[in-house]
């Protein structure tokens, strides 16, 4: 049999190939020869035949038949074929494949060979592929090497040890001893892998990682040597000396440093060195600035320090390199919270990375400028993201409208800004809003009554011209249908009224219907709102009959139920007719599941005095308010003034609602317990998107209002800067018995002058041993800023049976009511 | 985005290997590794692969394929980094080849960049002025050196002498295999 052909003659052959079906006949012929090679045992050409199959298998062929070989290549004594062979178990096998574990007992052989690079190539192979039972068999071997003088094994043991941890994670003890004078080590190899090494370890385990705090100092001297020596050619990177050493010491002294104030201490210096000394013209040194940007973020460093960091940041940002300005956007982003003051100073060089062509950093400029918005600067930062939304990219638009909805949401200067902000996203991305945006947007419009004028004619206006955009035509058609008479009557005080005719409003309204390019429940939306028209319109109520009666036929089912039944309506129960289509009452935002949202309330919020119920509660609500007012026996007790139940508009997600009246007591004095410093409620995490909105908490301590039996309830506050006679109290209740807590109601009462609105709570189930807590948002509203008082009632059930409980809030923090 | 990467003081990650078979999850210790590195031309052919988490072959073609046409999209002008999936992916253009790591989410970007450009300059100083040509005809030799240069995704040797030296002598080594070999042959004493 002819020699086989040799690797590179190969490649060049297959190279040759014109056609994808050409490269594969030849494949086909080279694998056909390999294997019959394979099978005559050959140990001269197995090497030869093994590279040229991984060299096939890069290109997309299947090579599962060398397997086996690659193992008798690494038996092999000749380096040449041990070269190969590991680099075809690395490519070719993997822990899924049973062969590999045949590997372990040849590199145990190989982990103490004589030659030190075929100990390298066994200790590679294994850091780079090996199983967990393979470190397990051979963990003890690799630490044997891990403390070994030859500085070429040492740092290969180090990152081999690495893997095994990863791998095996119990398996870290026992490398602790020979860690113990890594870091004594001149030679860079070895010290930048045992860095590493440690950081695997202390961000593994809070024991090592408190065990090897005390090498703080000796990272210290050793940074502070790379930086203050001269040049040093071998480790030199234009003109930085070993930044890959630098940057592993900054991250392993950011774990060190996290959550401890000596460490951090002993590392300020340095740290402060480094970020004044190090040169910026280049990737190299902004590559140590980031990391010692991020160390400073992370560690408890001393107020100066993070001001520095954060100006480093704010160089970044208008750095010419694209890099470095996404870094620096990606860094804010996970400070804003902590520095938002700081990060602010910077708002008007990250708005202009929204002008970024690149998308990643329009991303990250999107999403920290609504980080970055506040109370004072919605007016402009709006006008940039509304224009941001007109011109960025599709993949932007749905997140991009959320956001300016949450933002607007919170901090709209005025009823008439909200609401124009709103229409400017429905016509501008109103394909990429998010489903929910449409029954939250009915809702604020029904809540701005003076507004309903204005409202209905420019949503008239907008879908005139162009009635593709479902979202929009949606809340337009439902408008329509509402205030269609304020339309018509041409009364407008916001701006210039226009003249419109009822003809003109049932066109529009049947074109929706006809168009081809109307979802279904845009069809809905604009049936319902013809037919609500019949009670406001005078003339076209015929012409409202005819449209109403031909759906009665359509093959939309939803269509022509709702066809049939306004056609009952029109026959058979007229005289309800006007009843049943009068204008919607205000309606209250109820948020459906989940942790409730914070929201702040606008400047002109109408007073809405109403307790929620929560949703699964069988309890009949007025009569728990009678009890509240049975058992306090207070004087000041104002009747209760039920109003309607609203009901449900069109499509959109309320809930019925069942409503309570103010209730007022003379309250108690109760003893007072300390109060608590407030957790945040978003945790800080750098790795998922950041919320939109902030936590202007301006440092109102939280306060425990009750804690018995195993039921604690948290007040946290947050005041608005609009309307400083609102308070929101989010209440937390957890549960530290071991059993769970059921039917959880929580009902408060507050004096005369106050008035109260509860929104519904995330659940009504507390997990024991404290797993988890209902969240639930309380607005107060305090015009008279007089000191706030509560008192509330628990019930629930526990262990069986039913628990109940009344208590007096007495300890809210002056700032929550002054 | 995914979950916190970062595993508090208080706790302890818990001892499940991590890393599902579809390579996600963070892996390293505190979300910080680099999970592979793809060499590929301009025209979408592979050159190099080098994974660091065991994946299936299945995935990692999905993810090869998927990753290439991601960046081969990328215009000249937009920033060498992107999120993909639940990675970070670190890419640099070298003439005709594109240079791509994938890391996590705590790694720093730019280093990276920095490590990338360090394993060129070890091919060029090897090849000499090395082009994409050397990369195919020697695919072996630069697995050799990134495997001499990287272990598990992290740097063996910060120093370009020490990893050019290692490998000089480790060919060395293989000459010495291959020579009285071939000198026997000659003399039909194989």
């Amino acid at each position: 049999m002819p020699a086989p052909i040799r690797l590179r003659e190969l490649i060049r052959t297959i190279r040759t190939a014109r056609t994808q079906a050409e490269e594969r006949e030849m494949i086909q012929k080279e694998c056909a020869a390999i294997r019959s090679s394979f099978r005559e045992e050959d140990n001269t050409y197995r090497c030869r035949n093994v590279a040229k199959l991984l060299y096939m298998h890069m290109l997309g062929y299947p090579a599962h038949f060398g397997q086996l070989e690659c193992l008798k290549l690494i038996a092999s004594q000749k380096f040449t074929d041990k070269r190969i062979g590991y680099l075809g178990a690395m490519l070719l096998l993997d822990e899924r494949q049973d062969v590999h574990l045949l590997m372990t007992n040849c590199i145990k052989n190989d982990l103490n060979h004589s030659t030190q690079y075929v100990q390298g190539l066994a200790l590679c192979t294994l850091g780079c592929m090996g199983s967990s039972e393979m470190c397990r068999d051979l963990a003890g071997e690799v630490e044997k090497l891990l403390k070994t003088s030859n500085s070429y094994l040492r740092k290969k043991a180090a990152l081999c040890a690495v893997h095994v941890i990863r791998k095996v994670p119990e398996l870290m003890e026992m490398f602790l001893p020979a860690t113990k004078n890594l870091l004594n080590e001149k030679n860079h190899g070895v010290l930048h892998t045992s860095v590493v090494l440690l950081t695997e370890m202390c961000e593994r385990s809070p024991d090592m990682l408190s065990h090897f705090r005390k090498l703080v100092p000796q990272l210290v001297r050793i940074l502070k040597n790379l930086i203050m020596s001269g040049y040093s050619p071998e480790h030199d990177v234009s003109g930085i000396s070993d930044p890959f050493l630098q940057v592993r010491i900054l991250r392993l002294l950011r774990i060190l440093g996290r959550n401890d104030d000596d460490s951090s201490e002993a590392m300020n210096d340095i740290l402060a060195q480094v970020a004044t000394n190090t040169e910026t013209s280049k990737n190299v040194g902004n590559a140590i600035l980031y990391e010692t940007v991020l160390t400073i973020m992370d560690i408890k460093s001393e107020s100066g320090l993070r001001v520095l960091a954060i100006n480093i940041l704010g160089r970044f940002l208008l750095n010419n390199d694209k890099n470095i300005r996404y870094v620096a956007l990606t860094s804010l982003l996970k400070t804003v919270q902590t520095d938002h003051n700081a990060v602010q100073r910077h708002r008007s060089t990250i708005v202009d990375c929204l002008k970024d062509l690149d998308v990643s950093i329009k991303r990250r400029a999107m999403e920290l400028s609504f980080a970055l918005v506040n109370g004072n600067n919605i007016r402009g930062m709006m006008k940039e993201l509304l224009y941001f939304l007109d011109s960025c990219e599709p993949e932007f638009k749905a997140d991009c409208a959320s956001g300016i909805f949450l933002a607007a949401e919170k901090y709209a200067p005025s009823k008439r800004w909200h609401i124009d902000t709103i229409m400017r996203v429905l016509t501008t991305a109103g394909s990429y809003v998010r489903d929910d945006a449409v029954p939250n947007l009915i809702q604020l419009i029904t809540n701005s009554m003076e507004m309903h004028a204005y409202t209905v004619q420019k949503l008239y206006k907008a879908i005139l011209g162009d009635y593709s955009q479902q979202p929009l035509v949606q809340v337009a058609s439902w408008c329509m249908g509402e205030y269609g008479d304020l339309l018509i009557s041409g009364q407008c005080e916001e701006e210039e009224p226009v003249q419109v005719t009822e003809e003109e409003v049932l066109d529009i309204l049947e074109s929706v219907l006809i168009s081809n390019m109307s979802a279904s429940v845009t069809r809905g939306y604009a049936l319902t709102a013809i037919m609500k028209l019949s009670t406001r319109f005078t003339c076209t109520v015929n012409r409202i009959k005819k449209v109403v009666s031909i759906y009665g036929s359509s093959i939309d089912v939803e269509l022509q139920q709702r066809a049939v039944e306004y056609n009952a309506l029109f026959k058979k129960y007229d005289h309800m007719r006007s009843a049943l289509l009068e204008r919607m009452p205000v309606m209250e935002k109820v948020t459906t599941n989940g942790p409730t949202e914070i929201v702040q309330t606008n400047g002109e919020t109408e007073p809405a005095v109403l307790e929620t119920k929560p949703p699964p509660s069988g309890l009949q609500p007025t009569s728990q308010a009678n009890d509240l007012l049975d058992l306090l026996g207070g004087n000041d007790i104002t009747p209760v003034i039920p109003t309607a139940p609203t009901s449900k508009p069109a499509s959109a997600g309320g809930e019925l609602l069942d409503l309570l009246g103010d209730l007022n007591l003379t309250a108690s004095p109760a003893p007072v317990p300390a109060p608590q410093i407030s957790q945040p409620p978003f945790l800080l995490d750098g790795l998922s998107s950041q919320p939109l909105f902030n936590d202007i908490a301006a440092g109102i301590p939280s306060i425990t209002a009750y804690s018995k039996n195993g039921l604690k309830i948290e007040f946290t506050f947050e005041r608005s800067n609009t309307n400083p006679s609102v308070t929101v109290i989010t209440i937390q209740a957890s549960n530290s018995t071991e059993l769970d807590m059921t039917d959880f109601v929580f009902q408060a009462a507050v004096p005369k002058t106050f008035q109260l609105q509860l929104l519904s709570p995330s659940s009504s189930s507390i997990p024991a041993f404290n797993t988890g807590t209902i969240t639930q948002v309380i607005k107060v509203l305090n015009p008279q800023k007089q000191q706030l008082r509560m008192r509330i009632k628990l019930t629930y059930n526990h262990k069986g049976s039913a628990m109940q409980d009344l208590a007096e809030v007495n300890n809210f923090p002056p700032q929550s009511w002054q | 985005m995914r979950s916190a990467g970062r595993p508090g003081p208080g706790s302890v990650p818990g001892q499940v290997e991590r890393g599902g078979p579809d390579g996600t999850g963070p892996a390293g210790g505190g979300g910080a590794m680099m999970r592979f590195m793809l060499l590929f031309s301009r025209q979408g052919k592979l050159r190099l692969q080098k994974w660091y988490l065991a994946t299936s072959d299945k995935e990692k073609k999905k993810m090869v394929r998927e990753l290439m046409q991601v960046v081969l999209a990328r215009k000249p002008k937009m920033c060498s980094f992107l999120e993909w999936r639940d990675l970070k992916v670190v890419y640099k253009r070298y003439a005709s080849l594109y240079f791509c790591c994938a890391i996590e989410g705590q790694d720093n970007e730019l280093i990276t960049l920095e490590l990338i450009h360090r394993y060129v300059e070890l091919l060029d100083k090897y090849f000499g002025s090395v082009c994409e040509l050397d990369i195919i005809f020697n695919f072996e030799k630069a697995y050799f050196i990134l495997d001499e240069f990287l272990m598990g995704g992290e740097i063996q040797d910060t120093s370009k002498k020490s990893v050019l030296k290692a490998i000089e002598q480790a060919d060395l080594l293989q000459e010495e295999d291959e020579s009285p070999r071939s000198v026997l042959e000659e003399m039909g004493l194989a």
